[in-house]
């Protein structure tokens, strides 16, 4: 039998669990993270494999989605010095390669920069020749320095050439240098690609370091399994690839989340809320995937375009503090966090928090007392609670069409069943483990998102030479081509540009090569 | 009275000029960061006003042209817009002349202070077009009839392509498009070089102080937590421009685009909030935002400034950008009046943008909230 481990880092837990080929859960666990992550995965791991009562053997793929990598650039701890390689001069002179990084930060990942010739122009003709001779300079007099280098250049995701080119002069001539090259990592808009491929070159090393204690922690439990990462769009990728992209794993808790809720509920199309102690995030599934953001995303204070799903942030949990003045009742921002089971009231503690509202007024039985509040202003806080969660869902919602509602989080129980614009409140099993079965269920992806000049060209002819890149990508990640479905298709005219250029988004998803039926 | 713009000025500035593009004109960010760097070396600039400019002071418009998409991608060497000017300052024979914007919308409105700072010259406080516009005839300096050409135009290889003597500025537009097309889909320009005299006589007055006006009304209403819709609106009757006022507030129900000869556009609609709960706005947009209608009956339109803002935050929201279930406020800026002649309306009044109406003025009386 194949079963499937799934395993989530997160702030203040690890959790796992375990689920059957079919999809079942059948072991679950919430451990807190230790300061050394590695023991808490083997210990999570070890309480599932044991509740389970499978042998090591059964276990035939794991998956892990780690917020390692995000501690490592909030922390400027444990990054690689790198050297970049910005190609295109003489154009993109004007804005020097981290411009606008926080200076900390550009201290400790910068090593040397240089910008040479070469790169394409949006319709994929050259800029003019690849100054190799430039980079090799470049590379004899740093290579000692630093441990990894990023490569960018104009329009790669258009044309890679030039990136390919100086890949393969590195690893012919550089080997212990790691490579980024900025079109397998992001799409259209130089600067945030550019930085996004930085921070990859930067944690290539703690990425490999949660791998190996990964790999460690199973190999102890004797579990020898195809091992993947989670990444931010909710699909894995293949370890060897995780290695080459690390960076891509940033900020895949929320998205586990919404994708273990999903499949919870086998709906492919809801609005998810997952409630914890101090905030709720809301988003939506559409076509059993997170809809991605399209603003521009930061990460430990740097500008990037990566897929991070489209969420609005509330700032209500179940520890969040109950305050009036005025006459107004307010709830939150700021919450008691972990310390509810001494501070709630329902607790004995001496603060009024969401928690003690929702159980004064029966909506849920949590604590060992009675909250001593008015019925006044319990309804009148609940009211609040509500209105921000529907004013939320509104918001996420594609379409004022009624849609399901996934709740999960410790926190989810606090809500009523019914809501505006809402058909139906849906409380799944195992919905305190969502973000690990999402970690565990998911499928691997492929994406394209680039600029085409349609000129001389059937848009057909270019859609589909769009799809069957997204379908390369994919299996080079780890998913089997059979399987292999399309996610989301998007066209975009280029505005102030009547020439027929257009920005082409296509994603594909299928199962993980080895697992299909 | 001239005055002085200072680095500080740019934040206010970017937010405003977002504004003034009405959903078009691309994002301000680049433009910033290259005027910010050339700020610095400089220090701050000296701005006159129309009144003050000598009228025998030559005055060349600068600018970028193309798709913000290739901006992104390719950013500028840097010393394109500098170049064209200077090229072009020599093919006339004015080695003195000033820099002004063309564009007061957008990105636009900071290729000018880049170009002011790198050679130590005032800037102009006008442009030509008053807002966001998508076509390089759409100025006020082509409907007083004042030449486009001799034109330059820099690529970032430093090719540098003059074009002397064109007959007509639709012309013009037509020739640089296609050559901003062959630069890679972005380029550089310098027009329209003309004398104080006629700046005076064609240009839309004070739109850089207007741009930073609106932008720092926005960030003053941010910090003091009160409505910036309330203060887009205060701020904007100021140069001619006004009286602004808030048209609709509501939340976005539909976006539907489509391409039609190259050109991306669409339609948003909006449901009305608090008091329009209960009606609805839509507002047809090509690359910026044309006419608003409320239930049938147009309630503004080109080229008075029709403008979404995030309801919050009081900052514009690009065509590109509009999305589902987004809380928006319009805010319709009534253009000035010499945007609007007989001659001004023919170029850029509905009929312009292929509309089989007229232009009229906006429906002050159906206004949410007026501005005070």
């Amino acid at each position: 039998m194949k079963y499937r481990l799934g395993v989530d880092v997160g702030g203040t837990n690890t959790d796992a669990v375990i689920l059957t080929p079919d999809d079942r859960v059948v072991a679950k666990t919430k451990t807190p993270v230790t300061a050394d992550v590695a023991s808490s995965i083997r210990y999570a791991a070890k309480t599932v494999l044991e509740q389970s009562r499978l042998t090591p053997s059964e276990i035939s793929h794991a998956m892990l989605g780690t917020t390692q990598v995000t501690n490592a650039i909030i922390e400027r701890q444990r990054l690689n010095k790198v050297g970049l390689v910005r190609i295109g001069a003489p154009a993109t002179l004007a804005v020097p390669p981290l411009t606008g990084w926080p200076a900390d930060l550009k201290a400790v990942v910068e090593h040397a920069s240089v910008m040479v010739r070469g790169g394409h122009e949006f319709d994929g003709r050259t800029m003019g020749p690849l100054d190799m001779e430039a980079i090799r300079r470049f590379l004899d007099e740093h290579a000692h320095n630093i441990t990894a280098v990023s490569v960018t250049a104009v329009f790669a995701p258009v044309n890679s050439d030039h990136e390919l080119r100086v890949r393969d002069l590195i690893m012919d001539e550089y080997p212990h240098l790691a490579v980024s090259l900025s079109h397998e990592i992001g799409s259209v808009g130089l600067l945030e690609r550019e930085n996004a491929t930085v921070l990859n070159a930067a944690v290539t090393r703690v990425a490999a370091m949660a791998a190996q204690a990964f790999e460690n922690a199973l190999r102890d439990l004797g579990i020898d399994a195809a091992l993947y990462f989670a990444q931010n769009d909710g699909t894995l990728m293949a370890m060897d690839y995780a290695l080459r992209y690390p960076i891509l794993t940033v900020a895949c808790g929320p998205t586990n989340s919404m994708r273990g809720a999903a499949h919870l509920t086998r709906l492919d199309d809801a609005v998810i809320i997952d409630v914890g102690g101090t905030s709720s995030d809301i988003g939506m599934i559409r076509g059993g995937f997170p809809r991605q953001s399209s603003l521009a995303v930061e990460v430990g204070g740097v500008r990037t375009n990566f897929r991070m799903p489209d969420l609005i942030a509330l700032g209500l949990g179940g520890g969040s503090r109950v305050r009036m003045s005025d006459g107004r009742v307010t709830i939150g921002p700021d919450s008691v966090g972990y310390r509810i089971v001494e501070d709630a009231l329902v607790f004995g503690g001496d603060v009024l928090t969401f928690t003690d509202v929702a159980v004064s007024l029966e909506r849920a039985q949590i604590g060992n007392r009675r909250p001593a509040v008015s019925r006044e202003l319990s309804q009148a806080a609940y009211a609040e609670a509500i209105r921000m969660v529907e004013e939320g869902i509104d918001r996420i919602k594609t379409s004022s069409e009624p849609v399901p509602l996934i709740a999960v989080g410790g926190g989810s129980a606090l809500l009523p069943d019914h809501l505006a614009g809402v058909s139906e409140v849906i409380r799944p099993d195992h919905y305190d483990v969502a973000n690990a079965i999402g970690a565990a269920i998911a499928q691997v992806s492929g994406r394209v998102d680039r600029i085409y000049a349609m000129n001389g060209r059937s848009r057909e002819d270019v859609m589909e030479e769009a799809v069957s890149t997204a379908k390369a990508e994919a299996v080079r990640a780890g998913a089997d081509s059979a399987t292999l479905d399309i996610v989301e298709i998007e066209e975009i005219p280029l505005a102030y540009l009547p020439s027929n250029a257009s920005r082409v988004r296509v994603t594909v998803a299928g199962v993980l090569a080895g697992e299909s039926a | 009275m001239t005055w002085t713009l200072g680095i500080n000025d740019l934040d206010a500035l970017a937010i405003g000029a977002a504004i003034l593009g009405t959903g078009g004109g691309g994002d301000p960010y680049i433009g910033r960061i290259m005027a910010e760097a050339a700020m610095t070396e400089s220090g701050p600039l000296t701005v006159y006003t129309v009144d003050e400019l000598p009228d025998d002071q030559w005055v060349i418009p600068i600018a970028g042209m193309g798709a913000p998409t290739v901006l992104f991608e390719k950013p500028p060497r840097g010393t394109e817009p500098m170049e064209a000017f200077q090229r072009l300052a020599e093919h006339i024979g004015a080695p003195d002349a000033w820099p002004c914007p063309i564009e007061a919308g957008g990105i636009n409105s900071m290729v000018p202070l880049q170009v002011a700072a790198q050679l130590a010259r005032p800037v102009v406080d006008a442009d030509g077009m008053g807002r966001a516009f998508p076509e390089l005839y759409m100025q006020t300096y082509h409907i007083f009839g004042i030449s486009g050409s001799p034109a330059c135009m820099v690529s970032e290889f430093g090719d540098v392509v003059i074009l002397d003597r064109v007959h007509d500025n639709h012309q013009l537009e037509w020739l640089a498009r296609g050559l901003t097309i062959r630069f890679g889909g972005h380029s550089f320009l310098a027009q329209f070089p003309m004398k104080g005299r006629d700046v005076k006589r064609a240009a839309v007055r004070g739109t850089l102080s207007l741009g930073l006006r609106i932008g720092r009304a926005v960030m003053e209403a941010q910090k003091r937590h009160v409505d910036p819709l309330r203060a887009v609106c205060e701020a904007a009757n100021y140069a001619g421009y006004g009286p602004a006022f808030i048209a609709f507030r509501g939340k976005i129900t539909e976006v539907r685009r489509r391409t039609e000869a190259g050109f991306a556009k669409g339609q948003v609609t909006i449901e009305g909030l608090d008091g329009d709960r209960g009606s609805t706005l839509a507002i047809e947009f090509q690359n910026e935002n044309l006419v608003a209608r409320r239930g049938e009956q147009a309630i503004a339109m080109v080229p008075d400034l029709v403008t979404v803002l995030d309801m919050q935050t009081g900052l514009a929201i690009t065509t590109e950008r509009l999305r589902y279930g987004q809380r928006v406020a319009v805010v319709v800026i009534p253009a000035p009046s010499i945007m609007k002649s007989p001659e001004a309306l023919e170029v850029w009044g509905p009929p312009g943008f292929g509309y089989p109406f007229d232009y009229i003025e906006p429906a002050f009386q159906l206004a949410t909230e007026k501005g005070e």
